[in-house]
């Protein structure tokens, strides 16, 4: 367990918007191949934290490390930076004027340079390990919500993250198609990826967390394995909040 | 009666040098616009960068084109082009056409821009994109097709406003009209005559403008 190479860690993060302090202080720690689930009641700032960690947003003060290294915007290029930490959208954001196929292999192809034929191929092979291999060549828009989001978790991965970040990724699905989304995090989770994961479901947290972090008003109010967090909680405010979603 | 059978005549007898006409016409409206279109995206771009300078000298064109008129527009830049820089009056003309409808274009280019969905540029920066890249890959891409109707509106406007440049001496269409106009003192048919001209040429547009939004529409 303590072998495992550190992946994020956090320190004393602080961010605000104008005079809204959003997150006061976090530390967070997440390590190779873990998963961690952020949950939180709406406006906590699970969001922004999940973007301060690719730099979509900019902490106001306090640490942010990845793989070892101290990540500051002044010293390093931020785009290097996020192609090593994939993200995932709650409303997908794929590319309506390309094809399933022309998001997947638009970064590897420009960011990267890959070459166009190898681009291709892996993103074929991305795509069937989603369940998607008769969709190349079908725009976003032909596609149901959960088709969308395994695009759009194809789309990152081609870009070979260490880290991938899950906004509320099913949060815009119909219901039904809630468990094709979960499959397929569940699966990327087996094969060993380091996930950070904001989300509402709390069977998923619970079936593959290692670690489920609460957020409240800004602030990591308790962190803990699932069972303990799930079973019993520490804090009142955590068993508040999980009464109100279990 | 006679007057319409005499229009008639008139209409048929000057197909040869309308169509000379027409053909300048088009080369003014297209080229402008394609320049424009340039100009446009130019100071879209300076509209919404983060750089107060780059804003105001936006600004500060935009006021230009609209705070005067056309045809003013269209002599400063003429003489200005013709006598001090010895440019030829075709491209004075387009010059002063492309320079009024950039300020247009510029607004209807950074109106779409804007009307993209931050989640694209979000996307795409997550991805590892630079801001230059997710821009010219994701946003323009978008923005252009959600700007096609706005810009044919353009075009049509554009190509009515090149009417203007005869004033400066240029044989397009409305040129042809006022010349034969005076060579003759049979203003009216010539006038009617080139009125059908610009009507010809917006409906085959407004035709090809539809069809164009209509096949974007579906692949979207
Ligand atoms: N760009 C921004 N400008 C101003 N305020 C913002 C911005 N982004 C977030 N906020 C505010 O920061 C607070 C935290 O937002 P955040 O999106 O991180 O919460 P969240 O926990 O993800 O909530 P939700 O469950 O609703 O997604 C909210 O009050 C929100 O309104
Ligand atoms: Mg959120």
């Amino acid at each position: 367990m303590n072998e495992k190479r550190e992946m994020i860690r956090v320190e004393k993060l602080n961010k605000s918007f104008g005079d809204l302090h959003v997150l006061k202080d976090i530390d967070l720690e997440v390590k190779e191949s873990d998963v961690v689930v952020l949950i939180g009641a709406s406006g906590s700032g699970k969001s922004t934290l999940l973007r301060c960690l690719n730099f979509l947003e900019i902490k106001d003060n306090g640490t942010v490390i990845l793989e070892g290294e101290k990540i500051e915007k002044e010293t390093h290029n931020l785009n290097k930076v996020r192609e090593k930490v994939g993200m995932v959208f709650q409303h997908f954001n794929l590319f309506p004027h390309k094809t399933v196929l022309g998001n997947v292999i638009e970064a590897p192809t420009q960011v990267k340079g890959v070459e166009k034929k190898k681009a291709i191929e892996e993103g074929k092979s991305l795509l069937d390990k989603v369940g998607l291999s008769d969709k190349y060549d079908v725009y976003p828009s032909k596609l149901s919500g959960g088709q969308k989001q395994r695009v759009a978790i194809a789309r990152a991965l081609a870009m070979k993250p260490d880290v991938m970040l899950f906004d509320e990724p099913t949060s815009a699905l119909d219901p039904e198609l809630v468990g094709e989304v979960l499959l397929t995090m569940k699966e990327l989770a087996k094969e060993g990826m380091t996930m950070v994961v904001v989300t509402h479901e709390m069977g998923f947290a619970k079936e593959v967390a290692d670690w489920v972090v609460y957020m409240h008003d800004g602030k990591i109010v308790e962190y803990g394995h699932p069972s303990e967090m799930f079973e019993n909680p520490k804090e009142e405010r955590t068993k508040a909040f999980l009464n109100s979603v279990l | 009666m006679g007057k319409i059978l005499h229009f008639f005549d008139v209409f048929i007898n000057s197909i040869d040098i309308f169509v000379e006409g027409l053909w300048i016409t088009l080369k003014l409206s297209v080229v402008s616009l394609l320049i424009a279109i340039v100009i446009g995206l130019f100071f879209a771009i300076l509209k919404i960068s983060n750089i107060k300078v780059l804003k105001w000298i936006a600004d500060a064109y935009i006021w230009l084109v609209r705070g005067t008129p056309l045809v003013v527009q269209i002599f400063i830049l003429f003489y200005g082009l013709t006598d001090i820089l010895l440019i030829p009056m075709f491209w004075a003309g387009v010059a002063g056409l492309a320079f009024h409808s950039g300020a247009y274009i510029a607004e209807i280019i950074r109106g779409a821009i804007q009307s993209i969905d931050k989640g694209q540029a979000e996307a795409a920066r997550s991805l590892g994109m630079t801001k230059g890249l997710s821009m010219r890959r994701i946003i323009l891409p978008q923005a252009f097709r959600r700007a096609v109707p706005a810009l044919g509106n353009q075009f049509i406007i554009g190509i009515k406003d090149s009417s203007l440049v005869s004033f400066i001496g240029m044989q397009e269409l409305f040129g042809v009209a006022s010349t034969m106009g005076s060579n003759t003192f049979d203003f009216l048919p010539y006038y009617i005559t080139v009125a059908v001209y610009y009507l010809l040429i917006v409906l085959v547009l407004t035709f090809a403008v539809n069809k164009l939004e209509k096949r974007l529409a579906a692949s979207d």
